[in-house]
């Protein structure tokens, strides 16, 4: 895996070069907003990447907290069947508003048991704990690019940098300091629970992603409704556009969380052998200290 | 200003947030680098 990692850093770069060719060049401008709706290719493709990377983060902090006990575990893991299943049942069965998909909530809600179980089975224990903390980190640099590029599509179209009060974007700016709180506890909480109140907090802040997601439907807001699954409509080639922008930013996601995720594997073993060799240092202190002395 | 010069503005912020971030990742790569040779030369 080590070796193909140079290649697909390689295979992002021409994805990214390629992506923004067809996002400035061959995608056609729009009759109302010109070319400064190109926007769209950066801001909501870094929304969706956020909103994966957080939802990864909660369920890896959920799965955390069920790990401390077998029987937590097992019921976490029946949990996360029952959440999901019950969820798609509903979405078809509850009268959803316009424009929403029931066929779109149906494969959110499964998602929840496939993540869990597959996070399970491959990032066992202390690795849930990593991934959380690479999604959570990641997740907040691309919903960085979400508040910054946003104002600045906003500036000319609506006249305005911001809409206070909005709660598309106000919801949004709520979600981006959670997780920016969440890693400023990982950074500077020196406690032994530091892991597990992050996790907590993690599970909390999760709420606000539906809320940020789902506001453009249920409130009124001046954020424009979705250009997919929201009953709106857009040209083909923009629509391919949007798509390929979204690949290429999800890989250059997966290789930048790839990238984190050992990083802080090797911090930890560094930290845990500093650990040792402090402790070391400590019971061969006096013995030292005896030798010298006489 | 003109309206595509946000679009270029946009383009920029992407581009200095991701790399900025590669660049604090490989800050702290090289740091955890000097500290395990630190600990292997110390034994």
């Amino acid at each position: 895996m080590k070796r193909a990692f140079p290649v697909l850093v390689v295979l992002s770069l021409i994805l990214l070069a390629y992506a923004s060719y067809r996002a400035l060049v061959v995608a056609p401008t729009d009759a109302l907003q010109g070319e400064v709706y190109r926007i769209i290719y950066y801001h909501v493709p870094s929304a969706w990447t956020a909103f994966l990377l957080f939802f990864i983060n909660f369920i890896a902090s959920v799965q955390y907290l069920a790990e401390g006990k077998a029987s937590t575990r097992s019921a976490g893991k029946w949990v996360a069947i029952g959440v999901g299943v019950a969820g798609a049942v509903v979405a078809f069965v509850v009268p959803m508003p316009a424009g929403i998909r029931p066929s779109a909530i149906a494969t959110t809600m499964l998602a929840i048991p496939a993540f869990y179980l597959f996070l399970g089975k491959y990032f066992p224990g202390e690795k849930l704990d990593v991934l959380a903390v690479t999604a959570a980190e990641v997740g907040v640099v691309f919903c960085t690019i979400v508040l910054v590029t946003g104002p600045l599509w906003a500036r000319p179209v609506w006249g305005i940098w911001w809409a206070p009060g909005d709660i598309r974007l106000t919801s949004t700016l709520v979600m981006w300091l959670i997780y920016v709180s969440y890693l400023m506890l990982r950074r500077f909480s020196n406690s032994a629970q530091t892991q597990t109140l992050a996790a907590a907090l993690a599970v909390f802040g999760a709420l606000d992603v539906p809320l940020v997601y789902f506001s453009i439907w249920f409130f009124r807001t001046q954020h424009p409704q979705p250009v997919i699954g929201g009953g709106g409509s857009m040209d083909p080639r923009m629509l391919d556009t949007l798509m390929l922008s979204w690949t290429a930013f999800l890989f250059f996601g997966f290789l930048v969380c790839w990238a984190r995720y050992r990083l802080e594997l090797m911090r930890r073993q560094v930290e845990e052998a500093e650990a040792l060799e402090a402790l070391l240092d400590d019971t061969t202190e006096p013995v030292r200290y005896r030798r010298s002395a006489s | 200003m003109n309206s595509v010069h946000y679009l270029y503005a946009a383009l920029a912020a992407t581009a200095v947030i991701h790399f900025s971030y590669i660049g604090i990742l490989v800050r702290r790569y090289l740091r955890l680098q000097s500290q395990i040779k630190g600990m292997e030369k110390d034994g």
